[in-house]
């Protein structure tokens, strides 16, 4: 009897391993960044509107970045949402068997090209082809940067909201037909309102997935710090302020402690943002299950 | 009705079109990847170093590199994500302490890459020592990948029926016996499946590795695994951006590039087909 | 009183797949009357119910020769508008079904999608009264449907089915999923709906069939065994088949 709870611990203990690893990711965050704030203000951290780090004197507003991460996330969004959606509805309520078999692996595919070929695409094919369209100066804008990164992340919510959308029972869909509704009356009236909440959760996670996301601004989006004004003008990403500049930081320095300290409010954006969708998700199995 | 009609047919030509967008996308990017780096890739692009300050010769050292990080990130992530899987499963009941693990995989699968990265610089490559290691990427590698597997376990074991496990309790067997002579070996194509898109994963990605494994030119191959490494996805970017001639180094960008995209495609193809090869093969 | 035909299928075949499901049935439904749909689990009832107003469209592998008439007009004929066909046949499932919308919504969406704007309320009203719904919900339209008890769920709707004015109206088991006291309200309500509408009703339920209908039919492995006057059938069936189904020496 207690070799078998001896087992029960073993195995308890390492399904508490994400916890601690996301603990751990936590503790290390704020005790590599939160001595920055003993030098820099934390309001002037959040809202400066200058990002200098090795500069003299160094100045660490990260306005810019936490600009340029919202705007190129939103663009993704107007791209990703309609489309990710879109081919979710189609591939769950109109395709043929046949072409569902076909477009959902291509989906899967288009969700496992790494981070990194979508930024090499974007810096070799697409930003050249957005620059000669628009006749920028330089192709490598966050209007670039948001396509690609849309792109990206429509399989995630395509996948997301696929779910939710074959999951509404029949019945309704049934009875939504049987009234005379047409196909599509039943899918804008009756089968998305349903699926809500999940097609929501499904938002939340594409949005988390494209402000996390690094390889791609930091290739594609072209990296200047300033508060941006337009969507064809270049951004940089707190992600790819990172990735960019902790190769050239001294560990310990105020530039080191700065990074990690971007990285915090990121870290907090992109909890809030799972937190949000699981707390959406968890609502409608409880809706689903206790409905009759 | 006529209108009714029409809007149906709107609507279904507007899904149409977002579904073209997605595929479109994808085939142009295989296409200008698959056209412009077909040129480059010979059996020399394979086989041989890097030479004349990266402009000419091949990428051996970066294939290698990304093999190295990808295995020794699943032997790390493999055994933790299926005990905890098991327990998931096996062990838990409904209730708080489920939902607090839950939500501990949910989020940490929401953590954007690139923090993965600073922890792995703090923790393994700092506190521990191990410096810009294969370890060091590999470790921080294998916690990425963790949700990923957890998760496709934990499909996989509950997929196998109750009846099994009654069956063989019913026959006297204890719990433990039970998940180890009958749930797992029914479970272990499943998760042979996450653990196949977690290598997949793991090869692809670039920021966690960038200051953890990642070096742009090394003369030598690794002789250990606290050596620095090359790897593919890393190439690719360091070609790009720090590459000093570009008319000669976005070619072999481009040949990186596809042969990068080829192993992780081939290796999800090779996880989608055993999975929808389960999914439809109804043994039980 | 001339017999009149609102619903005749012909030598109406149906096939899921391989599987032959319906064999040359031919019914006719008499308007204004109740007929009831007998037979064991698996003989084809609920696929049958599901020709006549194209609902087992919705499965791939359907293929279905002969003939469904409605009002004289072949409803598998490609002129055949299926949306308008599925208004002016209503249907009312095994199950409740009401969408997690108000009480007040599922009934107003048959007309919404109509694109009716005005007298919905009226409408709504009406339908509900005629489904003997009204006085039970009259204060609290805007609940969510899902609160209801399953009986008043039911008769939503039937109410929901009710509101768009069909003519004939199809149930498939309506009484399954509810307890006798609900059941008795469902049966009663027959009685009244017939006046205005034609109904074709699928049971398992020997007495329910007895009860409600005027005319049954008895389906076996997909063939219609006997059509005729309830009465007949359940005092005086021609058929040996029949009368074991009926004294329940199988099924």
């Amino acid at each position: 009897m207690t070799k078998e709870i001896f087992i029960k611990r073993f195995f308890l203990f390492f399904a508490l391993l994400s916890i601690f690893f996301l603990a751990g990711i936590v503790f290390v965050l704020f005790k590599e960044g939160i001595s920055l704030f003993t030098r820099v203000n934390i309001i002037d951290f959040l809202f400066g509107k200058s990002w200098y780090p090795t500069h003299t004197p160094a100045e660490f507003g990260i306005l810019p970045l936490i600009l340029g991460s919202l705007l190129v996330t939103a663009g993704a969004l107007v791209v990703a949402v309609p489309l990710g959606i879109g081919s979710a509805i189609y591939v769950s309520e109109i395709a043929k068997p046949g072409i569902r078999d076909v477009i959902k692996p291509l989906l899967e595919i288009l969700a496992g090209v790494p981070s990194v070929v979508y930024g090499f695409f974007g810096m070799v094919i697409f930003a050249p082809f957005i620059q000669n369209l628009f006749n920028l100066p330089t192709g490598l804008t966050a209007f670039t940067a948001s396509v690609i990164l849309g792109i990206m992340a429509l399989p995630t919510i395509a996948s997301i909201a696929e779910d939710a959308i074959s999951s509404v029972p029949v019945s309704f869909k049934e009875a939504s037909l049987s009234l005379g509704a047409t196909k599509w009356e039943t899918i804008v009236r009756v089968i998305v309102p349903s699926a809500m909440s999940g097609i929501s959760t499904a938002i939340i996670l594409g949005m988390g997935r494209a402000i996390g996301e690094t390889m791609t601004v930091l290739m594609v989006a072209g990296g200047s710090a300033i508060i941006p004004h337009t969507f064809f003008q270049p951004v940089r990403a707190m992600t790819a302020t990172i990735a960019a500049e902790m190769g050239e930081t001294v560990v310990g320095s105020m530039h080191y402690q700065s990074l990690f300290a971007i990285a915090i409010v990121l870290f907090m954006l992109t909890l809030t943002f799972n937190i949000i969708a699981d707390f959406i998700s968890q609502k409608f199995k409880k809706k689903m299950t206790g409905g009759l | 009705m006529k209108k009714r009609k029409l809007k149906q047919i709107i609507g279904f030509s507007l899904l149409r079109i977002s579904v073209s967008i997605a595929i479109f996308a994808l085939f142009s990017i295989l296409y200008f990847i698959v056209v412009r780096g077909a040129g480059v890739i010979n059996l020399e692009f394979f086989t041989s170093m890097p030479r004349e300050g990266m402009t000419e010769g091949g990428i051996l050292p970066a294939i290698l590199g990304t093999f190295y990080l990808a295995i020794g990130a699943i032997l790390f992530a493999l055994p933790l994500s299926v005990f905890a899987a098991i327990y998931l499963s096996e062990y838990a009941r409904q209730g708080r302490l489920i939902r607090v693990i839950r939500l501990g995989v949910n989020n940490l699968a929401g953590v954007p890459s690139v923090v993965f990265g600073l922890f792995g610089l703090a923790v393994f490559v700092k506190f521990f020592g191990f410096g810009v290691s294969i370890i060091s990427g590999a470790l921080t590698l294998g916690i990425l990948i963790l949700p990923t597997i957890i998760r496709a376990s934990e499909e996989a074991l509950l997929a196998v029926p109750r009846s099994f496990r009654e069956a063989s309790l019913a026959l006297g067997a204890t719990k433990w016996q039970t998940i180890r002579r009958a749930v797992l070996p029914s479970a272990t194509p499943g998760i042979l499946t996450g653990a196949i898109l977690g290598v997949g994963r793991a090869a692809g990605e670039t920021a966690p590795i960038l200051f953890t494994a990642a070096t742009f030119f090394i003369t030598r191959l690794p002789s250990s695994i606290f050596d620095e490494v090359q790897a593919l996805p890393y190439h690719i970017y360091a070609l790009m951006t720090e590459g000093t001639h570009p008319d000669l180094q976005v070619p072999i960008a481009y040949g990186t590039a596809l042969i990068l995209i080829s192993l992780v495609l081939l290796i999800n193809l090779v996880a989608i087909t055993i999975r929808y090869r389960i999914r439809k093969e109804k043994r039980w | 009183m001339v017999k009149r035909d609102k619903v005749v299928t012909k030598n109406l075949n149906l096939w899921f797949g391989d599987n032959h499901v319906l064999k040359d049935v031919d019914i006719g439904i008499e308007e204004n009357k109740v007929t009831a749909v007998i037979g064991p689990s698996g003989c084809g009832k609920s696929t049958f119910l599901r020709c006549l107003n194209r609902m087992n469209d919705l499965i791939d592998t359907t293929r279905i020769t002969g003939k469904v008439l409605f009002d004289g007009e072949d409803v598998y004929n490609n002129r055949m508008d299926v949306v308008d066909l599925r208004r002016r046949v209503g249907m009312v499932f095994q199950k409740p079904n009401p969408f997690p919308k108000s009480v007040f919504e599922n009934v107003a969406y048959g007309l919404r999608i109509q694109g009716i704007r005005y007298g919905i309320h009226e409408k709504v009203e009406k339908a509900l009264r005629s489904a003997v719904l009204w006085d039970e919900v009259k204060n609290r339209l805007n609940i969510s449907a899902l609160s209801l008890s399953g009986g008043q769920q039911q008769r939503l709707c039937i109410a929901r089915a009710l509101a768009c004015e069909p003519e004939v109206i199809l149930m498939d088991e309506p009484c399954s999923a509810l307890d006798p006291t609900a059941t008795a309200k469902i049966e009663e309500l027959l009685f009244t709906l017939k006046e205005r509408y034609t109904i074709c009703i699928v049971t398992h339920n020997m007495q329910q069939a007895a009860r409600v209908s005027d005319y049954a039919a008895f389906l076996l492995l997909g063939e219609l065994v006997e059509f005729n006057d309830t009465n007949k059938i359940f005092t005086n069936p021609k058929d040996k088949r029949t009368e074991d189904y009926i004294t329940g020496r199988f099924g």
